[in-house]
């Protein structure tokens, strides 16, 4: 058996379609990354141990174990407790909370960053807890962290393949429904490679210039 | 749960292992030969290097390992799958740890590099004497993180039916249905692997600043985040 070049380009209608559905995925899951991320990362500050252990066992758990298994676990568990979503749903979510424990060590470090002098001048300034955050630390915090966020927009979608297993079509499973009509594999699959190695190093050019831009704290 | 269950379990396990240590160590060859390759003064030495490692870190890892499966037979090589998943890992992962390794050599303070030269150290004797013993232990820490990626990442070769704890999993949730159950203890399974590489790494980190002279906080959760 040769590899037909023609194959390849034959996929790409299909490929198209699995980007726009990787895409999808990869999108609804940042906006989950970046909003449990942050949530994760204040419950980690809290005072309370009960609060801050707790969810740092968990952000912990989730950060060591494999995505897919989690995908999984959200696929065939969450309709048992009576929740219905769609596999694109579902396999955004996972994603989403999977990379959530990713963002709340970043939005941590950045946190971390914030100088203690500026905590102090807000309490002496009488600022309250939620001015504190929303005026003085996360302005601050947030642009230094955006570099490291930037990355992990693409390793989400660098992990969307793994949506196969719980039935999304995206670019892999589209290569292998066509692979699976016509006996073929290797076009499809290759075309599929070529289209998320393109995608990838076009989101890697894009965050480099966003962190240019915004990348600085300005005062 | 039966004993023919458990044999699943032990086979997964012993395969999960197999993957993680065996993906890691041809990782780190590729590593280091990409990463101090990226260091290297001849331009094409560096090129390579680079292509390596953009090229591994934009490729998802799932579609390398069907890329090694399926595209590799039709050029007339037929890859033993065990081989063929611990290679696409170790391409992977070999790629963001080479990555580790160019940073870590980076970071040895020059003056280093221009005491080992005074001292009329070959390039060689430069390198294996004075450069990696303070760049390996910069080194362990974020390699911790890429062998807990690398553990991760060994669930995806049961996609390609490979007998790994996932696919065991699967196995006995289709023969018990006890779905929930099943997929949980395998998250537990994979958490408590993965406290088990980290404390190994501890071990190796505390024995590689020792031979420094330096002493290295102790504690198992001091894993520090590193960027994708």
């Amino acid at each position: 058996m040769n590899f037909e070049w023609s194959g390849v380009w034959d996929a790409m209608p299909t490929m198209l379609d699995g980007l726009l559905v990787a895409l999808a995925a990869t999108g609804i899951g940042y906006v989950i990354a970046l909003v449990l991320g942050l949530v994760f990362a204040f419950l980690r500050r809290s005072d309370n141990r009960w609060v801050s252990m707790p969810v740092g066992f968990l952000v912990e758990f989730i950060r060591s174990t494999p995505l897919l298994v989690q995908l999984f676990f959200f696929f065939y568990v969450l309709p048992l407790i009576g929740i219905s979503a769609s596999p694109l749903a579902t396999g955004a979510f996972a994603l989403g909370l999977h990379y959530a424990t990713y963002t709340s060590e970043v939005y941590r470090s950045g946190i971390d960053g914030v100088p203690p002098g500026q905590w102090e001048a807000a309490t002496a300034l009488n600022l309250s807890t939620r001015r504190t955050w929303t005026n003085v630390i996360l302005p601050q915090a947030i642009p230094r962290v955006v570099p490291a966020l930037g990355n992990y927009v693409i390793a989400m979608f660098k992990d969307t393949p793994q949506l196969l297993a719980i039935t999304v079509v995206e670019m892999l499973g589209g290569a292998i429904a066509i692979g699976s009509e016509t006996f073929r594999y290797s076009e499809p699959i290759a075309a599929a490679g070529l289209v998320y190695l393109v995608v990838a190093l076009l989101m890697a050019w894009v965050a480099r210039v966003v962190e240019r831009r915004y990348g600085q704290v300005r005062v | 749960m039966s004993s023919g269950l458990m044999s699943y379990v032990w086979e997964g396990l012993g395969n999960t292992l197999l993957l993680t240590v065996f993906g890691a160590l041809l990782g780190l060859v590729f590593a280091f030969i990409a990463g101090l390759g990226r260091s290297s003064e001849r331009t094409w030495v560096r090129g390579i290097a680079m292509v390596y490692t953009e090229i591994f870190r934009g490729f998802p890892s799932l579609v390398l390992l069907f890329a090694l499966i399926f595209i590799v037979p039709t050029f007339g090589y037929q890859l033993n799958p065990l081989f063929a998943g611990i290679l696409a890992l170790a391409l992977n992962i070999g790629a963001y740890a080479a990555e580790v390794v160019r940073g870590a050599v980076k970071a040895v303070p020059p003056g280093q590099i221009e005491a080992a030269i005074a001292l009329n150290f070959t390039p060689w004797q430069r390198l294996r004497k004075v450069v990696l013993p303070q760049a390996v232990v910069a080194m362990i820490p974020p390699f911790t993180n890429n062998l807990i990626e690398l553990l991760k990442a060994t669930s995806l070769v049961s996609l390609v039916y490979i007998s790994d704890l996932t696919f065991s999993a699967q196995l006995i949730r289709a023969s018990t249905g006890e779905t929930a159950l099943v997929f949980f203890g395998l998250l537990v399974g994979y958490g408590v692997i993965a406290l088990f590489f980290t404390a190994i790494m501890k071990l190796l980190e505390r024995m590689a600043a020792r031979s420094l002279g330096r002493t290295v906080p102790s504690g198992l959760f001091g894993r520090k985040e590193v960027a994708a």
